[in-house]
């Protein structure tokens, strides 16, 4: 496991300023990413969870080079992808695809498969026709997708075999990480099955590694070797999957893993209910930012910003983290 | 059910894209009636000089306001009647689909062309840039748009040429509007974002991936552009400051015979009638166009 990483992020923030009132406006800044540090090594899965809104989708932006980020920087492959000029960018944007969630807005309606599929052999190689088809039909195949498919247009596809369609283009250009934004919560349950089946046999067989981002946590459980939750725009646990899933430490990871549906009436765990809202970005409440839902909240939660430390083989953003230990 | 339906559908090649259009246009009998009533005016327009009787320009003083075949006093020789100098009505009808015809397409032609440009890159852009082409677009619009019509060709001649530029201009705002409200609603679509990630630049995504999606609109205003390019072009011809006496235009007949039209009926009838007809099966043909392009509406 001593391999380079291809990720290497180090403090990403992604700030948006937000024009408030009718008249009179206001400039209030939206902290949608605030501070994320990670790496992911080839051949891993690196997951990401959390709710709605807490920033999931702007690193995955960030990541896939879609979007700068507001301070901090990332390198991928050893190259920072922040302030490389733009020729090496682009070569790096190669190195990263992404997979959306829907898998009915991802695909252009008016091109054929095998036309999305050879797109970005078009713009980033000197391949000709012949031998962009060979390889568009080689992908194909490797994702399960059928050669006489290769002329039909997306309308004519289920879900699923969208979504096949989708992770074939972003495999296109053989990249090392390929940023899953919730790939499979657009689908039906079986599907899903079917789809991270071929997102991990596509893993073994290409060492590719994973951004994956859920709020499914018993896909993440599956599928990812190391996991950070996510609250608020800041990573509040990090660590490797057997960790953060045997023993979570920051009370939201707890309530969020608490709220899993168990089969097994001997997994069951009591249930941690979470009073309230997420609060909004635009105004984070002081301190640590989780601590209006929080069951063990003390004094110094509301005036202290808890550092992103580790304890117990992770990081986590808690000032009580040894209690829960 | 679904499963005998779908499973020979999968096997099969996917029809010509040709086959499958005709298909679904088919459908709608209004499209089909206007399609053919505009391929006849195409014929008629293209071998006018072997189809017309006379010369649009022959002017037989011996048959002045001479009603039409069928009435008192008509004969064969103009079916259609004669206008007030004599001139064959049907001969200036059928030259006259000609004139009509080239304003269509190259109003068309010019206005979509460029509002496609100044749609596309101002929705994709944005900034200062966006707000400069569309406040112009507003204060075109503000202009009553025959009125604005006039007042160009008054600067610049009356002439066939300068009525269509003017018209052109007129209707301009209509295309860069479209353009640029379907290409603000497509950009925001994933797969704009995947071809983005893939390395598209920004000509690629304006015109290779934004303008194919947004094409279903703008064709259907483009047919329906046709038929107000005619209205125009003979608003304009019937005022004057279109095509200039004697061209068989067919607004400009129309304003001619207009002193004649208690006497003489059919002066002023038959013009009208093939502006009406035309307008109208480019607007049918328009809307089945519309149906049969946009992939939302296929099973």
């Amino acid at each position: 496991m001593n391999e380079k990483p291809i990720i290497q992020a180090r403090d990403l923030k992604k700030y948006y300023s937000i024009k408030e009132g009718l008249f009179f406006k206001r400039t209030s800044t939206l902290k949608a990413l605030d501070g994320a540090s990670f790496s992911i090594k080839p051949g891993e899965t690196f997951s990401v969870v959390g709710e709605s809104g807490c920033g999931k989708s702007t690193l995955a932006r960030l990541i896939t080079m879609i979007e700068r980020p507001t301070f901090g920087d990332f390198e991928v492959d050893g190259i920072n992808a922040v302030t490389s000029d733009p020729a090496a960018m682009k070569a790096l944007r190669e190195r990263v695809q992404i997979v959306f969630q829907d898998p009915y807005g991802s695909l252009n309606p008016r091109k054929k498969v095998g036309a999305i599929l050879e797109e970005p052999l078009l713009i980033n190689t000197g391949l000709n026709a012949e031998e962009r088809r060979e390889k568009a039909l080689a992908i194909m195949d490797k994702v399960g997708l059928r050669r006489e498919q290769y002329s039909r247009y997306p309308h004519m596809f289920s879900g699923g075999q969208r979504q096949r369609i989708a992770v074939a283009r972003a495999l296109m250009l053989n990249p090392s990480l390929v940023v899953a934004d919730e790939p499979v919560s657009a689908l039906d349950v079986s599907v899903q099955a079917q789809v991270l089946n071929l997102f991990m046999d596509l893993q073994d067989e290409m060492n590719l590694a994973y951004l994956f981002i859920s709020h499914d946590l018993s896909v993440v459980r599956l599928i990812s070797d190391h996991v950070m939750v996510m609250y608020l725009g800041r990573p509040v646990e990090q660590g490797e999957k057997a960790v953060i899933f045997e023993n979570p430490v920051h009370p939201y990871t707890r309530a969020l893993l608490a709220a899993t549906p168990h089969v097994d009436r001997k997994d069951r765990t009591q249930r941690i209910l979470l009073t309230g809202e997420i609060p909004s970005p635009l105004n984070p409440p002081p301190g640590c930012t989780f601590h209006k839902r929080c069951i063990h909240m003390t004094n110094i939660c509301k005036e202290a910003v808890p550092e992103f430390r580790s304890v117990g083989g992770r990081m986590v953003t808690c000032h009580h983290a040894e209690k829960f230990c | 059910m679904s499963e005998t339906t779908v499973l020979p559908l999968e096997n099969s090649a996917p029809p010509h894209p040709l086959k499958e259009f005709w298909k679904y246009f088919s459908e709608n009998k209004g499209a089909v009636a206007g399609l053919y009533i505009i391929l006849i005016a195409v014929f008629l327009a293209v071998f006018a000089d072997y189809i017309a009787p006379h010369s649009p320009f022959d002017q037989y003083r011996d048959a002045i306001l001479q009603p039409p075949v069928w009435m008192d006093g008509g004969s064969s020789k103009f079916l259609l009647g004669t206008d007030d100098v004599g001139r064959d009505i049907l001969s200036r009808l059928i030259h006259g689909a000609r004139l009509s015809l080239f304003v269509g397409v190259i109003v068309v032609t010019l206005s979509l062309a460029a509002g496609i440009i100044f749609g596309v890159t101002s929705g994709y852009f944005g900034g200062i840039y966006e707000i400069l082409v569309m406040r112009l677009m507003d204060i075109i619009l503000a202009l009553p748009s025959l009125l604005l019509a006039l007042a160009i060709v008054a600067i610049l001649g009356p002439s066939l040429q300068n009525a269509i530029l003017s018209i052109a201009v007129v209707v301009l705002p209509h295309y860069v509007r479209l353009t640029r409200a379907s290409v603000l609603s497509e950009k925001s679509k994933d797969y704009v974002t995947a071809s983005r990630v893939c390395g598209s630049g920004p000509f690629r995504m304006m015109f290779a991936v934004l303008l194919p999606n947004c094409m279903a609109p703008l064709i259907v205003q483009a047919t329906l552009g046709f038929s107000t390019a005619i209205l125009d072009a003979a608003a304009l011809g019937f005022l004057g400051m279109g095509a200039q006496p004697p061209t068989p235009e067919w607004g400009a007949m129309l304003a001619n015979a207009l002193q004649f039209v208690q006497r003489a009926w059919w002066v002023v009838t038959f013009p009208g009638l093939a502006i009406l007809i035309t307008v109208l099966a480019f607007n049918l043909a328009g809307d089945g166009l519309r149906d049969a392009l946009d992939p939302k509406m296929k099973r």
